[in-house]
């Protein structure tokens, strides 16, 4: 973790020795590798935050519903069998459903959207929404499982049904196991790479129009490995930049998520 | 009750028309050719041939330098490691790598092992990228594994006379390795699938060749010639079959995409299945 | 080290003495300046209720302790005939449990088959010979009265036998290392009445062997196997005398009041 800090801030000092700070979080234009280079990180910050707000639409709803039914309402035989394939489903590579979004997903929303671009943020977003609810369930579900039965029981005593248990009652004693499973849901969605590097394009564009294409940031820093960068040149810097930022974002959520789970901590 | 199950319904299903589609484009060009053949400027005559032998090699200095780490991590911070600020640190550190995107490991393994080190843009340089990505899920397994043991075990053990080693060695690990080796195969298999690291630290995407083999005609037989050499992995060669126009090439991917989800399925469904006869096994 | 054999009296011979003893976890003091011995070859019960460090206390002679951090313990156990100290810091924990063995409360067999379990004790100590495996597990097994039930299942695994017999296997498993002392912490008290009394019969065969510290939460139990009873309070030893005389003609009134069921 050290090393991996301690790697990107090298690297990207040497950066921000040629682009200042303010150029990079203001300048509206991510061009490093044309002859008119700009370098500003907005055009990526968009991309991810629109992809990653499309996914986290999909995820955390339907996360939080499929967690409360098998939690709650499932039969046990249902929740054996759909347990183990939710879990299989999370261990799908993202390329797959990086070629899913691309030569599935994107076909079936032009025909609904006829004008919508090969690329685009929308059917990333969609995809990768559906990718990460196996984490978002599958931690919410034993967020909700680990509430004591007595707690449960209770409820019913007083006459409650079990939706309003386990919307009033569950959820809320869960919290702090539910935040961290969103919490993770949201890093994963800002780090995910493959399914926006071949289904959203890479070029990097100031949007926020989930209809058309645009680079997150780790879909430029795929671009430019990609290419052939000598090692040491402002291009090769700042993919660590990008990564700097990115690790930056990542780690806020994270460190947000141990306050929640901190802070809310019910005791039983 | 009715949304849960419409919710469950969407993934299923997305999932099998993932399936489903792939197999539909992919399943004509599954044929021993495609696994016999080197990448082509010809989609129908092109292969996965150097893409599989890279995977198994990249996998296996993976595992060989992620599984002994992280064991020994994990018994190390469950067994030996004073209750301090230091281990917390660490502690909070190993939660967090996970929620680290893999990218970022790409990074730090293009800038460490690629240039500082020298290891090149090689099998060895993805191997340990990997191994670091898959690192805090084998030390998180191991902890679980050992932790899972009653504390009465442990002190029935002490009370014999077994130094901590022996208890160690004797009882906490053989009783956690079916705890461990679901972690591992869990942790491979995600590293079986990762594309971005492997791409950040410069692998090719035409690879024409196969490694040096690592064993030799004449004394001392074994060579690691290989850990140096240039290589290319399976979902690298799918992304790379992915973002060409032709159709044709699409296919290939499909089938590319066949084989590697068929790998991390069954990899993640006998982790899976072991959990489950642990489960049913073992009543302390 | 000298030899010597420390008596009483009336000539009875000491296996151990306890001088001074008190026990700290953290700042918390579990036991008080404790004094007693334990008499060679003979049962002594430990009694009082839950709480009074009856555990803790037996839990020092194998330095179960040592196993986890901000215990302290203060004074001496000796044990003899060696005289040695074995709660000094100069004393191996692990050389202390090679010579005294414990039996804890709920059955604690190793998920290895029966013949592992029992030679592990040897394994430890450096014992490879199969011939000397072979004999010492059989004899441990017959000392432990399991031998007829197991002798032809040898190699299954102990998670199969019953909740008593894992309870005599882990004695057998004690015995094999020839213990000094052996130890045992409310051995029956996860048992059902016909398994405890098969296990409470073979510790009182076992006294003409091995000296034995027994913890015990029923009295009953303590009046029927112990020569020697310790009755134990808030962390102090109240009273310690030959067990008929602690339940017949108690000196002190707390003991009296808790054999009598008017406390505790």
């Amino acid at each position: 973790m050290l090393a991996i800090v301690a790697m990107l801030v090298k690297e990207s000092i040497v950066f921000f020795q040629h682009v200042s700070l303010w150029e990079f979080l203001t300048d509206t234009q991510w061009t490093p590798l044309f002859d008119d280079a700009h370098y500003g990180i907005l055009p990526l910050i968009s991309g991810t935050v629109v992809s990653s707000v499309i996914a986290l639409m999909v995820a955390l709803p339907l996360g939080t519903i499929i967690a409360i039914y098998l939690s709650e309402f499932a039969p046990f035989s249902v929740r054996e069998i759909a347990k183990p394939f939710l879990e299989l489903l999370g261990g799908v590579p993202t390329v797959v459903y990086g070629y899913f979004a691309l030569l599935f997903v994107t076909p079936l929303l032009q025909i609904i959207f006829p004008e919508l671009p090969g690329f685009n943020l929308l059917s990333a977003g969609l995809v990768m929404g559906i990718m990460i609810i196996p984490y978002v369930s599958s931690m919410t579900e034993d967020a909700m499982r680990a509430v004591p039965m007595n707690l449960r029981e209770g409820s019913y005593a007083m006459g409650a049904t079990r939706f309003q248990t386990a919307i009033r009652v569950v959820m809320p004693a869960a919290f702090s196991g539910i935040a961290a499973a969103y919490i993770l849901g949201i890093s994963r969605a800002v780090g995910e790479t493959m399914v926006v590097a071949i289904a959203a394009g890479m070029q990097p564009n100031l949007t926020w129009n989930p209809m058309e294409p645009a680079a997150t940031i780790t879909a430029y820093i795929v671009q430019v490995s990609l290419g052939d960068l000598p090692h040491g040149s402002i291009g090769y810097q700042t993919i660590f930049a990008a990564g700097l930022t990115l690790l930056l974002i990542t780690l806020v959520f994270n460190i947000i998520g141990h306050v929640l789970r901190k802070r809310y901590r019910e005791i039983y | 009750m009715i949304a849960g199950i419409f919710a469950l319904m969407i993934a299923v299903l997305t999932f099998m028309a993932l399936f489903v589609h792939m197999l539909i484009d992919g399943m004509p060009r599954l044929n021993w050719d495609f696994f016999t053949s080197f990448p082509s400027r010809r989609a129908e005559s092109a292969g996965i041939l150097s893409a599989w032998v890279g995977t198994t090699l990249v996998m296996l200095v993976t595992a060989v330098a992620a599984v002994p780490l992280g064991i020994g991590a994990g018994i190390y911070l469950e067994e030996y490691a004073p209750k301090n600020l230091f281990t917390e640190i660490i502690e909070i550190n190993v939660t967090n790598l996970a929620g680290v995107p893999s990218i970022i490991y790409g990074l730090l393994a293009l800038g460490l092992f690629v240039y500082q080190f020298s290891f090149g843009q090689s099998i060895l340089s993805a191997g340990l990228a990997l191994a670091l990505l898959i690192l805090p899920v084998v030390i998180v397994a191991t902890r679980e594994a050992i932790r899972a043991i009653p504390v009465s075990i442990r002190e029935g053990a002490y009370a014999l006379g077994a130094t901590k080693w022996q208890t160690v060695s004797d009882h906490l690990l053989p009783y956690s390795s079916a705890g461990i080796l679901t972690g591992i195969i869990i942790g491979l298999a995600r590293a079986i699938g990762e594309t971005a690291p492997i791409i950040t630290i410069g692998a090719l995407t035409f690879i024409a060749f196969l490694p040096p083999s690592p064993i030799k005609q004449d004394f001392p037989y074994i060579s690691f010639e290989w850990l140096t050499a240039p290589f290319t992995v399976m979902p690298i060669q799918m992304f790379n079959w992915v973002s060409r126009p032709e159709e044709a090439f699409q296919l290939n991917a499909a089938a590319a995409g066949l084989v590697l989800v068929v790998m991390t399925l069954t990899m993640n469904g006998l982790a899976i299945y072991l959990r489950y006869r642990m489960r049913k096994n073992i009543k302390w | 080290m000298q030899n010597h054999t420390e008596q009483d009296a009336g000539g009875r011979i000491f296996k151990s003495e306890v001088k001074n003893l008190s026990f700290y976890y953290g700042e918390f003091n579990a036991l008080k300046s404790i004094n007693m011995v334990l008499h060679d070859k003979k049962i002594t019960a430990l009694i009082g209720p839950s709480g009074c460090g009856k555990s803790t206390f037996l839990r020092c002679f194998n330095r179960m302790h040592d196993l986890y951090s901000g215990n302290r313990y203060e004074g001496e156990i000796i044990l003899y005939p060696d005289d040695v100290n074995i709660l000094a810091h100069n004393v191996d924990p692990i050389e202390v449990r090679m010579r005294i063995s414990m039996v804890f409360q709920k059955p604690n067999p190793f998920p290895k088959s029966i013949y592992e379990n029992v030679a592990y004790g040897l394994r430890v100590r450096g014992i490879k010979q199969r011939a000397i495996l072979d004999e010492k597990v059989e004899s441990a097994l017959r000392n432990s009265a399991l031998w007829d039930e197991v002798k032809d299942r040898l190699h299954d695994l102990a998670f199969n036998l019953s909740g008593g017999q894992q309870q005599r296997l882990c004695i057998a498993r004690a015995l094999a290392t020839d213990p000094e002392i052996l130890l045992f912490d409310e051995p029956t008290s996860a048992l059902d009445p016909i398994a405890t009394a098969s296990i409470e019969e073979l510790i009182t065969d076992l006294k003409s062997k091995v000296t034995i510290l027994i913890v015990t939460h029923n009295m009953q139990q303590a009046a029927r196997v112990s020569d020697y009873t310790a009755y134990m309070y808030l962390g102090e030893l109240i009273e310690f005398n030959v067990t008929d005389t602690i339940f017949i003609k108690p000196k002190n009134k707390q003991t009296e009041d808790y054999i009598t069921g008017r406390f505790g």
